[in-house]
């Protein structure tokens, strides 16, 4: 089988600031990368200033949310017959320096999905607000517990996936804070998922979209659907083997 | 106080409500977004259908004095006032994206139909 191309995809929204620096650090990382922008229904020159980096980009009509985004470019990755997807956010947070941590584990097939955390392997210097805290280890405790495997980061979007997960993604993506859900749905359709210790940096510009009553409702909606998820069909059938 | 049979046949109703609205997240028909608030209801109408005691306290602080089941379909009315008015803000939401779906759509046909005629 020929070696399969890469690829890195990239929400954003309303990142014009940001957006063409993280293309463009993509793009002197690896210049054999693809680069896809999701611009999900900005209302600013997101979309223009991730072009003009280089990277492709497909405009949302209007809004999605995070999951429509990002399952977007999985769909497209699918499409275009891509065998593993990188996925980073659009607002300068990851960095593509990092990328090779993620890659490792695909390559020795050691995984399918690969979480760049910023809590395993103890390189602690992230300390978020308290609110934020009680949210992580929530989700982190109770997605160990469905997964039965101990996940620190449940909610980072710095993530590699091989070709098996980007069909599974591509059929299928949770709506907000999908990583979460993603990371049960994953294990459920007995694909492996392991986390590497990452760095990340601050956020360079805009604001994070999250206000303590819309966490609360998020929580609580996320954790009703991890819930129900166990109970749910698998929607991609288990591959032999 | 409310009588038994009353309470127990509001329970009955109650876990019903909430099994069905869970049944429908599992097989997909219903959306997490939109089940919380059936499953607010579901929840607050079975603690007042179960706690007898708790039904007549607030059947007392809103003067109804003779009949406490009364105050069960006031609050079950309220809660589906909620949820017809939540609804109608969805709809909104999804007609003004089928507009513009729609115009995006026909821009692009058009698009392509000109450059067939090149």
């Amino acid at each position: 089988m020929p070696e399969r191309r890469r690829i890195a995809i990239v929400p954003a929204r309303n990142e014009e600031a940001a957006v063409g620096r993280v293309v463009e650090e993509l793009r002197a990382f690896d210049p054999e990368l693809d680069v896809l922008v999701i611009d999900d229904g900005s209302e600013d020159a997101t979309a223009a200033s991730a072009a003009a980096a280089g990277a492709a980009v497909v405009s949302l009509p209007f809004n999605l949310g995070i999951g429509g985004a990002v399952q977007t470019g999985f769909k497209y990755a699918l499409e275009h017959g891509y065998g593993t997807v990188i996925r980073l956010d659009g607002d300068g947070q990851h960095d593509p320096q990092e990328i090779p941590q993620l890659l490792g584990p695909l390559a020795r097939g050691e995984a399918d999905v690969v979480v760049g955390s910023r809590f395993a392997g103890g390189n602690g210097d992230y300390r978020p607000p308290f609110a934020r805290r009680v949210g992580i280890r929530w989700f982190a405790r109770l997605v160990s517990l469905l997964t039965r495997q101990k996940l620190t980061d449940t909610t980072s979007g710095f993530q590699a996936v091989n070709a098996r997960a980007i069909r599974l993604f591509a059929a299928d993506y949770p709506h907000d804070y999908p990583e979460v859900e993603a990371a049960v749905m994953v294990v459920r359709h007995r694909l492996r998922i392991l986390e590497v210790p990452v760095r990340m940096r601050g956020r360079e510009t805009g604001a994070s979209s999250i206000t303590v009553l819309r966490s609360l409702y998020y929580a609580i909606k996320v954790t009703l659907a991890l819930l129900v998820g166990i109970f749910r069909r698998r929607v991609v059938p288990l591959e032999e083997g | 106080m409310t009588p038994l049979f009353v309470s127990i046949a509001a329970s009955i109703a109650s876990v019903l409500l909430i099994l069905v609205v869970l049944e429908l997240i599992r097989s997909r028909r219903l959306r997490e977004r939109y089940a919380l608030l059936w499953l607010a209801t579901g929840v607050v109408l079975l603690v007042l259908s179960v706690w007898r005691g708790g039904l007549n306290t607030i059947a007392g602080w809103v003067g109804v004095t003779g009949y406490p089941p009364a105050v069960l379909f006031a609050v079950a009315t309220l809660f589906i006032l909620a949820v017809l008015l939540h609804y109608s803000t969805v709809i909104s939401k999804l007609a003004d994206q089928n507009v513009i779906l729609a115009q995006k759509l026909a821009l692009l046909e058009q698009r392509l139909g000109a450059g067939e005629k090149r």
